[in-house]
């Protein structure tokens, strides 16, 4: 699989990635050699067989509903890098 | 008696018999870490004012007898699981100033159980890698000889509990991140099974993979620890609603009766695994013939999909680590780009000044795996592979009682030697990757040296929930090879 360098721009855009022009022909290099050797798996005969996420048990887990006191702003904002009292400040969004 | 030497069982018979105290003992580990860890760079953070204050503590429970397993037993925890008060950086800029507010499950019960918390120690950034290169902060160097890497990416913690520096440490093991470095730095290392202990608390790198797990100097240890951290935890819905044996018992089932009624399987794949390095190959035979005079019948069985276990493995991974790491935008907690001209340029450019290269990487290949038009050729693809590899193992344990493996094809390699070719680096996974893919349990012991004198460990796996077969397997092997793994410094 050869990954070209717009590919890289659009994966980039995508991951929320800024790449800058002097790492794009690199990223594309190792990226098509990484999934190069992943192509391997195209050789597995996977007709039929069930996807698996994973080895936790596939049962539903429940809890009570039940009214619990919130930690508040001053603990789930105090790691904010910007706020202003019990606010998240982000840049504009609204033009 | 040498502080440094101490396990969690003697030092807990010596803190217990009033023989030392904590304080003396964390003092004495604190000062051996002033002294030697500008060579080893096993720590990004300690907290010696808060290590100190939970050591008198520890010992004043002493005195007033109220003792619990790790009263007074400085145990690091990798920086990656949440400690509530002590910077949490994940190796990564992105989080060069989280503190969080919250102690994880298992931090929580170490320090239930009466452990000091000796100091955060380093990693590859959120995990990714197997030489703890990868971290933003420092370069690891491995105790045995500091021109080579400790492997990773728990290799903090493996060089930390190498070098004297704590009792005891976990790490946490995504495709090898305990068994590898515990390996390479002469340690043991264990990976329970997946769903055995709570993630809650432990910062999401791959979520189907992801299991803490101890990293010890012997066996017992590795018992005791797993004792206090396993448990269903209604913080982490994975956790599983299994009951937890005592893990000690493993060693009275062995001085009991040996090894004799065991069964170890050994994959014909794993033989052909191209790029075994011959002392490994030597170690690894040598392991199998003390086992077997041990009482251990030794079969071959087969692991059928083993070569397709990389590629599967760096499908899946990277994948939820895409998702996973989405939640780093600058906003919530961490490194924010502050010059901007929109939000979007705002995440893209926290995300790319805070997050390193190989994290970048395995973001991309995550994102490119699930987009549009490719998700069924590469992750559903692989997430197939991934069930036909479970059924391989389970498969092969009905033949067997546990797997016996290399944990790494070479020992240690030299620093910056494998760091620019990362598709080499992962192919040095191959031994550990698959009991991550498959969620079983499995083990490091150390079992013999290189001709330069770097440890070498042996890995051995057991199906779901059977931590209790390693642990009597490895301790019946590492009480018989009766290794000196004294790191002298």
């Amino acid at each position: 699989m050869k990954i070209s360098t717009d590919e890289v721009a659009k994966i980039a855009h995508l991951a929320r990635l800024e790449v800058d022009a002097s790492q794009k022909e690199e990223m594309a290099e190792q990226l098509s050699h990484i999934l190069g050797y992943i192509d391997k798996l195209k050789d597995v005969d996977v007709e039929g067989v069930k996807l698996s996420f994973g080895a936790a048990f596939m049962n539903n887990v429940l809890r009570d509903d039940e009214l619990k006191v919130s930690p508040g702003p001053c603990v789930t904002l105090a790691n904010a890098p910007q706020r202003d009292e019990d606010f998240y400040i982000v840049p504009r969004i609204v033009k | 008696m040498e502080y440094h030497e101490l396990t969690i069982e003697k030092a807990g018979k010596l803190l217990c018999d009033h023989q030392i105290s904590s304080f003396e003992l964390t003092s004495a580990l604190l000062d051996r870490i002033e002294k030697y860890d500008d060579e080893i760079n096993a720590f990004i953070t300690i907290d010696k004012t808060m290590a100190l204050e939970q050591a008198q503590k520890a010992d004043q429970d002493i005195c007033d007898n109220k003792i619990l397993p790790l009263t007074g037993v400085p145990i690091a925890l990798k920086d990656l699981l949440c400690t509530k008060g002590i910077k949490t950086t994940c190796g990564s800029q992105i989080l060069n100033n989280f503190i969080p507010q919250y102690d994880g499950t298992i931090v929580k019960k170490l320090k239930e159980n009466g452990a000091v918390i000796i100091g955060k120690t380093n990693l590859d950034e959120f995990g990714m890698g197997s030489s703890t290169e990868n971290s933003s902060y420092k370069i690891t160097a491995n105790p045995w000889n500091k021109a080579y890497v400790p492997g990773g990416s728990s290799g903090g913690s493996a060089a930390a509990v190498a070098a004297g520096f704590c009792c005891a440490a976990l790490g946490t093991d995504t495709g090898g991140s305990i068994r590898q470095p515990a390996s390479h730095c002469g340690v043991v290392g264990l990976k329970p099974t997946y769903g055995r202990v709570s993630r809650f608390g432990l910062v999401s790198y791959a979520s189907s993979l992801d299991q803490i797990g101890p990293i010890t100097k012997d066996v017992k240890d590795a018992a005791i620890l797993l004792n206090i951290i396993s448990g269903n935890d209604k913080m982490d819905s994975t956790s599983a609603k299994v009951d937890v044996p005592d893990f000690t018992k493993a060693f009275d089932l062995f001085e009991k009766g040996s090894l004799k009624g065991m069964t170890a399987g050994i994959p014909k794949e794993y033989l052909s695994v191209e790029g075994i390095d011959p002392e490994v190959e030597k170690v690894f035979n040598d392991a199998k013939k003390i086992l077997c005079d041990l009482g251990v019948e030794i079969k071959e069985i087969s692991l059928p999909h083993t070569d397709y276990v990389v590629a599967a493995y760096y499908i899946i991974a990277p994948s939820e680590a895409s998702s996973n790491l989405a939640r780093f935008d600058g906003v919530k907690y961490g490194f924010r780009e502050k010059v901007c001209d929109d939000l979007i340029d705002m995440y893209k450019k926290t995300r790319s000044k805070g997050f390193g290269p190989e994290v970048k990487r395995r973001i991309m290949i995550g994102t490119y795996a699930l987009s549009a038009g490719y998700y069924d050729a590469y992750y559903g693809r692989a997430s197939k592979v991934r069930t036909l590899i479970m059924e391989d193992f389970s498969k092969a344990f009905d033949a067997c009682d546990f797997i016996l493996s290399p944990v790494a094809p070479a020992p240690a390699f030299k620093i910056s030697e494998k760091i620019d070719d990362p598709l080499t680096m992962y192919l040095t996974d191959i031994f550990t990757l698959s009991a991550n893919m498959a969620g079983i349990p499995g083990i490091s012991v150390p079992a013999g040296f290189s001709s330069k004198g770097l440890p070498i460990g042996i890995q051995m796996m057991a199906k779901s929930f059977d931590e209790m077969s390693l642990l009597r397997a490895g301790y019946g092997f590492e009480k018989t090879i009766n290794l000196d793994v004294r790191c002298k410094m």
